[in-house]
Formats: structure tokens, sequence, C-alpha cells
């Protein structure tokens, strides 16, 4: 087990350099340039100018640049932006903002789609099972930005029940918080509803064909305690593994619905960077958003690792 | 002429006088199209009514978008108050309702929206030709390749694939799409295309490991045929059918991230029409009008709606043959 997890960590270690480094050569492809960024609206003279480039390092070969970012990075540094306030500052106060609206949405899908998946493995072939499969084909192909405008346009213009755009943090109360993440994290989960259900259905139909489950049944267990305690926990593997890596994905899939409602979240903060020309503001988010991801890949190829022990002694 | 008149009364060769244009390459063509379309017809014959209705679907915005250009329809950037002239001269006002001129009636900007869906489905199917073309082609091939030679080629493709796979996929993405300011058609498919291979690669790799324990490959393998041609002739072949199914599915989701991109204004530049730019343009005014926002908005939910369809049947029924196999 040891040397998985020193094999694992060392792994861990090279992908994030690799996805540093990969990020940080992109973000010198993007429009836009540094010494604007860091000066802003202030006079710029080509003596002003030089000096910036000397003191950042512009001039510098991009390895070399690397190299000077990256030691600033590991001490929490990740360079200054136009309206003054450091890009690493900036991150931290939008991280909750984007970790909420992500966690709820993640919540939602998965209260609603264990459900829906038992139901529609359990009755397997029935019309229960068949409408249900073709509602979440059906979820499945709206795209989460046309769900959300719709959303807005019936929920908030018709019926005036929710906020269409804003962000109310949780410190300014508990409601008002929950009323501006509703609609966000309900079009963000329609579609992984969809997604999670149809894994534990399909996951469920087999488990439900194994010979435990079978003697379960000749043991005359109820039908309720054969679902949750045998079928279930053997099925949550491979969900686990998928709203894992759900997480991962939507820390950056979150950038279209934060700019729909006006959310203040990193993916909204990127995109303004991106017409801003923000080059340190944007370097700064897809360098996050990619540590971020990778490290969540491990922690999710770690707890399976955990849960499972059949892949533990096989690797270990 | 007499000699082949003879094999005809002989019953051996009936084709003889035309012996000369099958080698030609408008004669190898035709074959090549009206074997095409058999076999699509067989296939289409065999499917359930809904997936007939979301194949027929597909085809009308194919249609739509290939010949955009030459259908009778107004001119999709053409304004009513523009000083420019305007060739297709449409001059309706701005949230107009559905009319005989304006089918799907006008945009904010009394642009004719059903104009723009057709032309804006030459971006959505231009990306998803170019992306799904780059994908498959090069996921395929070093899917196939690795699965079936194995060793240190398939660990060093495998490790290439890790790494693009590490990165969260949009946030790549969007990066490498605001990091060129002129952006084509190509380069969009281009960008998602390259972004897509690893999926393509795990696909053919899975599946050519399998066919290549199969009895056809050992024996081919026994006869001493060269290992390329048994990879082309025999390997490739057998992924193929598993891969295009597969490759309707990703189509699906190559629109949407097309539509996503273009919502954020990190498509084609505008004013040229995409759905996504078309949707983003007009929610703006969602409160005074629906239709400019609905209608860009059903074409993608059916689009992407008929692909899926489309790609699980076929996946259903591939998985069926290979069973069967």
């Amino acid at each position: 087990m040891r040397e998985v997890l020193v094999s694992r960590l060392i792994r861990l270690f090279a992908t994030i350099m690799v996805v540093t480094m990969l990020s940080f050569v992109i973000s010198t492809f993007l429009p836009g340039d540094q010494v604007s960024a860091i000066l802003g609206i202030a006079e710029r003279t080509p003596e002003i100018e030089a000096q910036i480039r000397e003191e950042y390092h512009l001039n510098d070969s991009i390895p070399v640049q690397y190299w000077y970012w990256l030691t600033d990075a590991v001490q929490g540094e990740l360079g200054p932006t136009i309206p003054g306030i450091p890009v690493a500052t900036d991150i931290k106060n939008r991280i909750p903002i984007t970790a909420e609206l992500t966690l709820v949405a993640i919540g939602l899908a998965v209260f609603f789609a264990v459900p829906l998946g038992i139901l529609g493995a359990y009755k397997e072939g029935t019309w229960i099972d068949k409408v249900t499969s073709a509602l979440a084909q059906f979820f499945l192909s709206i795209p989460n930005y046309v769900l959300a405008i719709f959303l807005g346009y019936f929920i908030s213009v018709k019926l005036n029940w929710l906020p269409n755009s804003g962000w109310n943090r949780i410190s300014n109360g508990l409601t008002g918080n929950l009323k501006t993440v509703a609609l966000p994290a309900i079009s963000i989960a329609m579609a992984e509803i969809a997604v999670f259900s149809r894994l534990v259905r399909s996951d469920m139909i087999g488990t439900l064909k194994e010979n435990y489950v079978l003697s379960a049944r000749a043991k005359g267990l109820s039908n309720r305690y054969i679902l949750f305690r045998h079928a279930l926990r053997n099925s949550s593997l491979s969900l686990i593994t998928v709203v894992g890596l759900t997480i991962g994905s939507l820390l950056g899939g979150t950038v279209i619905i934060e700019q729909i409602f006006a959310i203040p979240g990193l993916g909204k903060r990127m995109i303004d960077a991106i017409s801003q020309r923000d080059v340190y503001m944007v370097q700064g988010i897809v360098v996050f958003i990619s540590v971020v991801y990778v490290l969540l890949n491990f922690l999710v190829d770690m707890l399976y690792l955990y849960i499972d022990p059949r892949i533990r002694s096989r690797r270990g | 002429m007499t000699d082949s008149a003879i094999k005809v009364s002989d019953n051996v060769v009936a084709v003889a006088p035309t012996l000369e244009d099958e080698s030609g390459f408008s004669y190898q063509l035709k074959r090549f199209t009206i074997g095409l379309l058999k076999s699509f017809w067989a296939t289409f014959r065999k499917m359930p009514i809904s997936i007939k209705v979301a194949t027929v679907w597909l085809l009308a915005i194919s249609f739509g978008a290939l010949f955009a250009s030459w259908l009778p329809i107004q001119d999709p950037v053409c304004q009513l108050n523009l000083p420019l002239p305007c060739t297709g001269g449409n001059l309706a006002a701005k949230w107009e309702g559905p009319s005989t001129s304006n089918f799907l009636g006008t945009d904010t900007l009394s642009r004719d929206t059903f104009s723009r869906i057709v032309f804006g489905a030459q971006v959505s199917l231009g990306v998803v030709v170019g992306a799904v073309g780059i994908g498959m082609t090069i996921g395929g091939i070093s899917g196939a390749l690795v699965g079936f030679v194995r060793g240190k080629t398939e660990s060093v493709v495998m490790s290439i694939i890790d790494i693009i796979l590490a990165f969260p996929p949009l946030v790549l993405l969007l990066a490498l799409a605001s990091s060129v300011e002129n952006r084509t058609i190509w380069f969009v498919a281009g960008i998602i295309g390259v972004l897509s291979i690893p999926q393509y690669t795990r696909v053919a790799r899975a599946n050519a490991l399998a066919v290549s324990r199969r009895e056809f490959v050992m024996a081919a393998e026994a006869m001493g045929t060269k290992r390329s041609t048994i990879l082309f002739k025999e390997v490739l072949p057998n992924v193929l059918p598993i891969l295009v199914a597969y490759a309707m599915v990703v189509a699906a989701r190559v629109i949407v991230v097309e539509g996503a991109l273009a919502f954020l204004n990190l498509s084609v530049p505008l004013p040229k029409p995409s759905w996504g730019s078309m949707i983003n343009e007009s929610r703006a005014d969602i409160k005074q009008t629906l239709l400019p926002t609905l209608w860009p908005s059903l074409a993608l939910i059916f689009t992407v709606l008929s692909l899926n369809m489309v790609g699980d049947w076929l996946q259903r029924r591939g998985a069926g043959r290979s069973a069967a196999l």
C-alpha cells in the first residue's frame, strides 16, 4: 500500500509540473501584454516600460520566465491584476462562490439521481423505466446554458419567484444565498441527474443479476433491504468515481452559468479577464483550476483504492 | 461485340462491353456512392420511428448548411437601418413575429432568424465535421495501433493522452480559443478536435485489444501477413463501426461545446451567425420577446438530441453485432 502511495505521489507531482508548465506556455500566447496588465491606467513611457520589463523578467526566455513564475507561485504570488488587487487574493475571494455552486449542483444531482436510477433498475423494461430513460436522454441533450436561460425566463421573469442574477454571500444570510444559488445550481444539476441516474441504473441492473442478490432473495430478505444494502453498496463505487470527476470538470464548467446569472465566481472572472486582456489573471485562473482538477482526480483515485479492496491487493 | 455476345449467352460475363469504364474514377465514385446510399437506406429502414425522425432532422440541417448560400432565403446579416446596401432585401423591423417573408420572425437587429439558423448550422456542423474528423482519424488510428502493437509505443502514446486528460477540458479550451483573435471555423474545429483525441484513442485501444485476440487476427499472423496489413485490413475495419457510433455521441458534445464558445464570443467572430452567439445576443431582450432566443435553442437541442439518439441506437446495434460475431 505504501509503495503504491509513493509512486502515485511522484506521478501527481510530475503531472502538476507538466500541467503548470503547459498552462504557462499557453498563456504566453494570449493577446494582450503584460506591461499594460501591470500598469493599468497609469502613465506609460518607454522608460517605465523598460523598467517594468526588467523588473518582471519579461525580456527573458520562456523557460526562465516560467521558473521565476513558479518560484513566485509556490509562495502564493500569481502577479498583479488591472484593478490593483493581487491575482492570488482575487482568486481566493472567488473560490467559495464557485465551490458552493458546484457542490450544491452535485448534491442536488446525487439526491435525485440515485432514487431514479434504482427505480429504473428495479422496474427494468416496464413503462416507468422507459419514461425515466427517455427523460434522461432528453435532459442530457439540453445544454446547461440553454436550460439556464429558459429557467431564468420562466421562474424569474414570468413568475418572479427567484432573482434572475447576482449573488448573495452566505455571510449575508442563508435564505438570500440559497435564493441566488437555486437557479444556477438546478441548471447545472439537470444534465448531471441524467448522467448519474443512467449510471446507477445500468450498474444496478448488473448487480441485481449477481448470485449473492439471488441468495439474499432466497433467504427471504425484503426488496428494499436488498436494493439499498446489497445492490446500492456495490454499485456506489462507479458513482463515487463519476461524481468526483464531475466535480473537477464542473470547476471549469460553471463558466457560462456564472456568466448568465452574473455570479462573481472564478469562471466569470476568467471570461472578464479574457476580454480585458488581463494576462496574469487568465493565467492565474487557468493554472489554479488545472491544479485543483489534478488534485481532485488524484483524490478520487486514492478513494477508489481505499474503498475497493480488490484493486488495493491487485496493485499493492 | 460478338465476343461479348457469346459470353452473355453463356451467362458468364454480362457486363463485358463496359469493361473499360470500370477502371475510370467517375465509375468508381458512382459505384461507391450507390453502395453508400444503398447501405444507408438498408440501415434507415431498420430504424424505429423516433430514430428515423432524428436522422431526417440531421439530414435536413446538413442539407441547409451545405446549400445555405444557394437557398432562396434572406441575407443572414441584413438589417433594416444598416447604411450598407443589402443584397437579400430583408426590410423588416426588429422582433417581428413569424411571417411569410420572415419564417421565424426577426431578431433585435431586424435580421431574419430563419436564415441565421440555416447559416448558423454551417458553423455548428462545420466544426463538428472538422473536430470529429481530426479526433477520429488521429485518435482512432493511434488507439488501434497501440492496442494492437502494445509495448513501448503504447506506454508513450498513453502517457501523452494522460497529460491531455490531466487538464480540465473546458478551461483549456477557453485558454486556447482566447489565444487567437481571428478564429476561423477550422481553428475552432482544430482545437476541439485535438482535445477530443484522447476519448477516441481510449475507445479504439480497448476495442483493438479485444479484436487482436480474435481467431481471424491470429490466423492472419500464423499465415505470416505483414503487421501493418493486419492492422489496416483486420483490426481497423472491426474497430471502425464502434468508433463511428461513438463519434455520433461525441459530435453531440462538440455541438454543445461550440455553442458554449460562441455564447462566450470565443467561437467564429460576429456577425457570422452561430447558434450559440444567436442565443447570447438575443437573451438580453428576452423580457420583450422570447422567440429570437427560442428558435436557435430549439435548433441546438434537436440537433444534440438527434445525434445522441442515432449514436445510442448505432452503439446498441453494434454491441449486438459484435457479440454475435
